[in-house]
């Protein structure tokens, strides 16, 4: 049988980066096939050369055996392949109608005929069994429901291949049932579909077979009895790279110590299942996962930047009531962002500004950092993690990213926290800085600190954490203990079936 | 914003150079500089200062006199732009203390009591904005527009309290203010240094001007930092009510009346370029009392300049176009990038 759609030998290099490597991949007609891989697998980069947004450097494609040049996203189109992209790409304050008529519109006189434009509308969503007013905002309606109209938008009467980016990231469990409805009546349909999540679970309720990247390479292509969830994750993860890290044992036990900091039940709805976590001084906690497991939203619950809708957090005994940012400050609790850009650094001040605005603003507006004592506290923090700045009072933005990443770091260390939660602390930093970090995380710890790391490097959580909540599926699945902490244990826990 | 020290040297031979033209006072004060020598060559008399009837009169002391009310309502401009926000309700809270300060005098209020209402009157424009903003999350420039566009109606209707159209009032008290003056030195200068003295101390001198250019730099940073921005951002749009509430005391005083239609129309454009001119970007994060001073003076003195040249005055307004143009263009870091560069070359 031929398949509907074949990539053979794809290949696409940006300026420093191999992003596919002679990739083959093959979608049949009625079949949901998902595509998996880590951040930077070339997922997308695969997807952008089928649809016609990108131009791969070798390699070709063939729409039923035949051989097809997709040199934009018009050729895409026209050849039957629809993209329904990871973020809704339509507008939400125009009505339905004229969503699904941005493309292309039915015109009389060189006119839009709006009349004919809402009949084609109901056609399409019809195909896909949804009754709406058309007329109504596109953004009155549910996130699931703005997901299937863009669906509808790709859908024509010759699609034969459908591909669903990340289709599921904001919808609950019941708004999964019901595209998944839809994907399988589609699938019926013969349409063959392409499918990219992060939810494994979402993956072995759908998909007929899977596809993983790993660094631009195809490192398995199985249907999915043969490629099981602890098969599938090692693979995603990789194994080459393993290298057993030492990690440093630790003088005294810190489990008989009173905990520092208690969630119980802490959640949100859509955002994050309510888990449970506890918190010692002297200890790192590690937070492992997939990408978009809840890795972050675990942390910004905790500090507050993600208001909770339920569950108790109790931090130094003392049950915290209002969860703010401002407030886990003067709780002692410090967050270090993994977004640098949106929520870490202030572009246009200077380092020294950066840096001494943690205590500032513990200290509140009136009690103001003299120069002198501003300029001691940078000095300090440069030295103590090794800034690399030519003096404090460079903007920030002139730093290197891993200079920012310490930045913010040391801000959140003047502040004097108690607790301290670090998202991603080694993101896009040079081996040797990544050594510092780890090695600082260590030191603090020894001093007292209660450490909160959530990373995707486990090699990182393994040499750090002295336990470790799994997380899957924006969901907490299991904690690992200290003393079965390594790569093997983290991977068969994410991949672990159930909850 | 960039300064253009950000730009490497090519020789070492340069960095005075660079060191000049890269400290961000210097094309404001080049342009006032080159306004200055035209109005010398024009007209010899310009920098001519005298003592007339016990005060100081000139030129130059016309132009600071003048410039006291766009001066005020800049400063207060200045900090709501370094939260990223815009004010333009300036002129119509001029318009609306103007219409308070008649009104109460014509009540028989004692007039130290209509001064502090009439202050009042312009914190609640500056809460009512700050409301909008901070709170219900509207965009500042429409949350502004909604009080640019009612606020001179509401004069309007102030006025009609007490059936004054276009009612005149005499004060000694708030004309003392506005239009007397301390020894040689007109009072709305001393009361001007003192404003922006205690401004410059609240922002440079406590930790609310570096929180306000966090919020505005970064408002996602500065919610994890802890900073609570709804208070600072009320805080900017305060400073900014009271600034123009000082300023409508002023020009209120000066005209001897309320004219909710024409008093400080248009000054809210005048102070946003003052801002701009003094290198704050409307993209916020930073906030520069002094420099935008500068610029409030490089425009009046233009305005001054023409007026006494004796070119027609229609080309009042064509003329600053070009020139604030001019030093917007000088102030862009790109184009002093090239200058330098080329600079550089003919000297090599």
């Amino acid at each position: 049988m031929v398949a509907r759609i074949e990539m053979l030998g794809v290949s696409k290099a940006f300026p420093g980066v191999r992003a596919l490597e002679r990739v083959d991949f093959q979608v049949e007609a009625g079949e949901v096939h998902a595509l998996m891989g880590e951040n930077g697998a070339g997922k997308s980069t695969l997807i952008k050369i089928m649809t016609g947004a990108l131009q791969g450097d070798e390699g070709e494609i063939r729409l039923d055996g035949r051989p097809v040049h997709i040199g934009k996203t018009g050729d895409a189109q026209a050849l039957g392949i629809g993209t329904v992209y990871q973020e809704v790409n339509l507008v939400p304050t125009m009505s339905v109608t004229k969503n699904l008529t941005l493309v292309r519109q039915p015109r009389r006189f060189g006119l839009i005929d709006w009349g004919a434009a809402r009949k084609r509308a109901r056609e399409r969503l019809k195909r896909l069994d949804i009754d709406i007013d058309v007329e109504r905002p596109l953004g009155s309606y549910s996130v699931a429901i703005q997901q299937l109209v863009a669906i509808a938008r790709a859908l024509e009467d010759d699609t034969r291949v459908l591909v669903l980016d990340e289709p599921t990231a904001s919808l609950d469990a019941n708004e999964v049932a019901l595209l998944f409805r839809i994907v399988r009546d589609l699938k019926a349909r013969g349409i063959a579909i392409v499918f990219i999540t992060h939810f494994i679970d979402q993956v072995y309720e759908i998909a007929d077979r899977i596809s993983v990247l790993r660094n631009g390479r195809l490192v398995g292509c199985a249907p999915i009895a043969e490629l099981p969830r602890q098969k599938m994750v090692p693979l995603m993860l990789g194994r080459e790279l393993e290298r057993t890290e030492q990690r440093a044992s630790r003088a005294a036990s810190t489990a008989l110590d009173k905990p520092i900091l208690v969630a119980e039940g802490l959640g949100r709805r859509r955002v994050m299942a309510p888990f449970d976590l506890t918190l010692h001084p002297g200890e790192v906690v590690g937070l492992s996962g997939l990408l978009g497991s809840g890795r972050t939203e675990v942390a910004k619950l905790i500090f507050g930047a993600i208001r909770p809708d339920s569950g108790k957090l109790t931090v130094g005994g003392a049950p915290v009531t209002s969860a703010s940012p401002s407030h886990s400050l003067h709780l002692g609790i410090a967050f270090c962002p993994e977004d640098r850009k949106a929520e870490g650094v202030f572009g246009e001040l200077t380092v020294r500004e950066n840096i001494i605005l943690g205590l500032q603003t513990k200290r509140g507006w009136l009690r103001r950092l003299s120069h002198l004592e501003q300029e001691a506290l940078a000095q300090e923090m440069i030295k103590a993690l090794a800034i690399a700045t030519p003096d404090a009072d460079k903007p920030v933005s002139q730093l290197s990213g891993g200079n920012q990443q310490k930045v913010v770091l040391a801000r959140a260390l003047t502040a004097e926290p108690r607790i301290l939660i670090l998202d991603e602390p080694t993101r896009g930093i040079d081996v040797g800085a990544h050594a510092e970090i780890v090695a600082l995380i260590r030191r603090l710890c020894a001093q007292g600190l209660a450490l909160l790391v959530a990373s995707s490097e486990l090699d990182e959580l393994v040499a750090v954490s002295d336990r470790l909540a799994v997380l899957r599926d924006r969901r907490k699945i299991g904690e690992i203990e200290e003393r079965d902490i390594n790569r093997q244990t983290i991977i068969d826990t994410i991949a672990g079936a159930g909850t | 914003m960039k300064h253009s020290a950000d730009i490497q040297a090519e020789t070492p031979s340069f960095s005075w150079l660079r060191a000049i033209f890269g400290h961000r006072a210097v094309w404001p004060i080049v342009a006032l500089a080159l306004i200055f020598i035209v109005d010398g060559v024009i007209s010899p008399g310009f920098f001519h200062i005298r003592i007339v009837e016990g005060r100081l009169f000139g030129n130059l002391i016309d132009i600071l006199y003048r410039a006291v009310p766009t001066a005020l309502v800049a400063l207060g401009m200045a900090a709501v732009i370094g939260t990223k926000g815009i004010d333009l309700s300036v002129g119509s809270i001029i318009a609306i203390v103007g219409a308070v300060i008649t009104w109460r005098i014509h009540a028989g209020d004692p007039h130290w009591l209509v001064l502090l209402i009439a202050l009042g009157a312009a914190l609640l424009c500056g809460l009512w904005n700050g409301f909008l903003v901070a709170v219900l999350d509207i965009q500042p420039i429409i949350a502004t527009l909604i009080l640019m566009t009612s606020g001179r109606g509401i004069g309007l209707m102030i006025n009609l309290l007490y059936g004054g159209t276009n009612p005149s009032f005499t004060s000694p008290l708030l004309q003392g203010l506005s239009v007397g003056h301390i020894g040689l030195i007109p009072t709305r200068l001393i009361l001007f240094a003192a404003i922006f003295f205690l401004l410059w101390l609240a922002i440079r001198r406590t930790a609310f001007g570096l929180f306000l250019e966090s919020v505005g730099g970064n408002a996602g940073a500065a919610k994890i930092v802890g900073i609570n921005a709804r208070l600072i951002i009320y805080a900017a749009y305060l400073i900014s009510g009271f600034c123009s509430g000082w300023a409508g005391i002023v020009l209120a005083a000066d005209t001897h009346t309320s004219d909710p239609v024409s008093i400080g129309l248009y000054i809210e454009l005048d102070a946003i370029l003052a801002v701009v001119i003094g290198g704050g970007s409307l993209s916020g994060g930073r906030v520069y009392l002094g420099m935008t001073i500068l610029g409030v003076l490089v425009i009046q003195a233009l305005t001054t300049s023409i007026l006494t040249s004796g070119l027609p005055p229609e080309y009042n307004l064509v003329v600053k176009a070009i020139v604030v143009i001019i030093v917007l263009l000088l102030q862009s870091t790109n184009l002093r990038a090239a200058l330098y560069n080329a600079f550089a070359r003919t000297k090599r």
